[in-house]
């Protein structure tokens, strides 16, 4: 193991009575607030932010369109062109989710319905986003591409229950998404 | 050089193997002794090297149909006329290998023999097998509920290229076909292995599966007019490499990789097959047959493997239950055991009886036994319970443990009581009645008999007659919750293993038992054995069958503790064709 040994820097009068490093201080520090009262201060306009400092003033400013295409927030279900539920839940972002977020219940397809061939789809389609870490697992996992994470971040409830995401609450954040690959069409 | 080979021809290694009835067969270049017969491909599993197969099943004949157990053969080449053969510094005549490959599952082991199972020619092989298999398979494994157990999913991994070159579009085949009360059938995911044909016309003697068509249009068909209706019809499902017969109970409730196995046995009959309990939190998902050749091969009939709904059935009691004044209420245990032993002690001994159960464990019915003694009454007895054999492997006797309950109790007849008991209820002579797991109604009480005592606990499954006319109810254990062990027909020590925790406050039977026997006895709570293993240590210690055994050392195929007589049929079929050479495991 080699030993360094460290020596303390050796320091002149002036720099012992650190009554200039107090001024520097003084004058950084006075620098800011007279950006901010011009509202010119950092990230004012690249960040949007208040102009008041570099933090945004949330909720009442929001960084949404700057969010980038590969942020992930909710983890939540699409439907595809003919508003055919994509997943066929075959559970494997269940088993992949490593705080054992999701839980699924999955269900037959009955036969008169016209993705009868589909077969199966779920019945019961459970996040808790209490348990959720954002980590995008399920989107990576699906065979269907069924589950993706959209950019919303702002999951609030007043209940352990209400931050339970069902499967309604979850195609509604999921919506729509067009130009995936389409497995179950005529021709297979 | 002749006089030299004279010395070492007496140690020649295959003489050295033919004296024992083997051959040596170099398998992936070691040598083995083996056999003489044996199919190549359980010449590979002894030696621990996996031949990747579909059509084969050691307790089916073999078709070699599946093409996939391809290996390469070697051969002593034939001396030429006037040649003597020559042998390696260890013995072994040196082996000529065929350019062609074989199949593993239909030819059998002869001495000096090669087998290669890996290589380029047979690695090869197997890639192409797997290319047209996948030809016409549908892929779609998310939906599939083999996924996770099926072996073309499992080889195409191992043995497959990767990408398909097949750009025609697939042949269409019927989906989702009911051909069978239980049973669905995909014929797109069938790879025409043929195992469910050859295990409905071998095993279970009701041939209703063919196959029509023919080339790429193959198809699998129950016969017209028919139905896979045979109680041994989900063996198919078992058996069935892919996803092609899927069973309607389990089908799109849980994927295989979430289930937990626990090995078991079935309560069903007397037959105890072994079985593998699926589960998933505190639910059961299926219950599948585990291999045991000396009790139910790898089949078992589907009446038993469908039994376990009840387990968790709205009937299912999960609480213990006083009555007072006419009406349930739920208590605690402790309430529960000293109202039934108060009440137990205002009667004579000769006023009471308990009708215990060939269905409970051997370790609950030594329990049962020190109970009786505990209340000084000799009346006890188990219920007979009889049902039709089906010369396969349901055994008319429908109680899983009348063996044991005969070793337990030392007595040949153990419902020799039965008759007096209810001669005793009718007149009035038996005033308390304590049933362990019995249904009164099954031993042969009428509702006016049940409503005759003055009192009845009883330790109940589910909701019912006897239930409803108990004074006490003592929520006891499902097959599925408990540790234990029972003799069969044949008179095999098996074990049951605890695949799932009591349901809500539902206790294992023989705590109940070691509670109520504690509390008549006056005793402290922990006196009494603290484990099921303790339970059986001093049962063993008064049995002659079960000395020098223990819960552990049952294993889990069973030991044979006594000798009955009763022959299992199903295992009588296979030994027959085993020894017609038809199958090899």
């Amino acid at each position: 193991m080699a030993v360094v040994k460290v020596t303390r820097p050796k320091l002149n009068s002036g720099e012992k009575m650190y009554l200039g490093a107090i001024m520097k201080g003084f004058v950084i520090t006075m620098k800011h607030a007279i950006a901010s009262l011009r509202g010119k201060t950092r990230g004012a306009s690249d960040l949007a932010s208040s102009g008041l400092g570099a933090t945004m003033q949330y909720p009442e400013q929001k960084w949404d369109e700057h969010l980038p295409e590969y942020y992930r927030g909710a983890p939540a279900l699409v439907t595809d062109e003919q508003d055919r539920e994509r997943c066929v839940s075959c559970q494997l972002c269940e088993f992949i989710c490593p705080p054992k977020a999701i839980k699924i219940t999955p269900g037959e397809i009955p036969s008169d319905d016209p993705w009868a061939k589909v077969e199966k789809r779920p019945k019961e389609f459970e996040i808790d986003m209490i348990r959720c870490i954002y980590c995008g697992m399920c989107e990576e996992v699906c065979p269907e591409q069924a589950i993706y994470l959209r950019k919303d971040y702002a999951i609030t409830g007043l209940s352990r229950a209400d931050m339970v995401h069902d499967k309604k609450k979850l195609y509604e954040i999921g919506g729509k998404r067009v130009g995936l690959v389409n497995k179950w069409n005529e021709l297979k | 050089m002749s006089d030299n080979a004279a010395t070492v021809e007496a140690k020649l290694p295959k003489d050295l193997a033919a004296e024992k009835g083997l051959v040596n067969v170099q398998i992936d270049g070691v040598w083995h002794q083996l056999p003489r017969g044996m199919r190549m491909i359980e010449a590979c599993k002894i030696a621990q090297k996996e031949v990747p197969h579909y059509c084969y099943h050691p307790k089916l004949t073999a078709p070699g149909n599946c093409r996939m157990c391809l290996v390469q053969m070697g051969m002593p080449p034939r001396p030429a006329p006037g040649q003597e053969p020559t042998f390696d510094a260890d013995g072994y005549q040196p082996i000529g290998w065929m350019p062609r490959p074989v199949i593993a599952c239909a030819n059998t082991v002869t001495e000096n023999m090669g087998i290669r199972t890996t290589g380029e020619l047979v690695e090869k092989c197997r890639e192409g097998v797997m290319e047209f298999l996948l030809i016409n398979h549908p892929l779609d494994c998310p939906i599939c509920d083999q996924a996770g157990e099926c072996r073309l999913q499992e080889f195409s991994v191992q043995h497959g290229k990767g990408a398909s070159r097949f750009v025609d579009m697939k042949v269409k085949k019927p989906k989702n076909v009911d051909i069978g009360p239980r049973i669905r059938l995909d014929d797109e995911r069938c790879i025409m292995c043929s195992r469910c044909i050859r295990f409905m016309d071998e095993v279970a003697g009701d041939p209703v599966l063919g196959f029509t068509q023919r080339g790429t249009h193959t198809t699998l068909t129950v016969h017209p007019g028919r139905k896979l209706d045979s109680n041994y019809s989900l063996n198919t499902v078992d058996i069935c490499p892919v996803g092609a017969l899927t069973s309607n109970d389990f089908r799109f409730q849980m994927r295989v990789w979430f289930l937990k196995e626990t090995k078991s046995i079935d309560v069903n009959c007397g037959t105890g097959s072994n079985i593998t309990i699926w589960t998933r939190g505190n639910k059961v998902h299926r219950i599948t047959p585990r291999q045991n050749d000396d009790v139910n091969s790898t089949w078992m009939p589907d009446s038993h493997r469908l039994n376990f709904h009840y387990i968790d059935s709205e009937a299912r009691l999960s609480a213990p239950l006083v009555k007072i004044a006419g009406t349930h209420a739920a208590a605690h245990w402790n309430e529960a055991i000293t109202a039934t032993v108060t009440a137990l002690k205002t009667f004579q001994p000769s006023e009471i009886a308990i009708i215990a159960s060939a269905r409970m464990t051997n370790e609950e019915l030594f329990l049962t036994r020190a109970l009786a003694d505990a209340l000084g009454t000799g009346q006890f007895t188990t219920v007979p319970r009889t049902g039709e054999a089906d010369e396969l492997l349901v055994s008319a006797d429908r109680n899983p443990n009348t063996t044991g309950a005969q070793l337990v109790w030392q007595t040949s007849d153990t419902a020799g009581a039965m008759f007096g008991i209810r001669e005793g209820v009718r007149s009035g002579a038996i005033k308390a009645l304590l049933v362990l797991g019995e249904d009164l109604t099954d031993a042969g009480f009428t509702a006016e008999e049940i409503a005759k005592p003055e009192f009845i606990a009883s330790i109940q499954l589910l909701a019912g007659p006897t239930a409803e006319a108990s004074d006490v109810v003592l929520p006891g254990a499902a097959f599925v919750e408990k540790r234990g062990s029972m003799v069969n027909v044949t008179g095999r020590l098996q074990r049951l293993n605890r695949a799932l925790e009591p349901l809500g406050d539902a206790r294992d039977d023989w705590e109940i038992l070691r509670d109520l026997v504690l509390a008549i006895q006056g005793g402290q709570p922990g006196d009494g054995p603290a484990t099921i293993e303790d339970v059986f240590k001093s049962m063993a210690e008064g049995t002659a069958e079960f000395a020098g055994l223990s819960l552990s050392k049952i294993g889990d195929l069973g030991q044979p503790v006594t000798e009955t007589g009763i022959k299992i049929p199903l295992l009588e079929n296979e030994r027959a064709r085993k020894a017609a050479g038809l199958i090899n495991g």
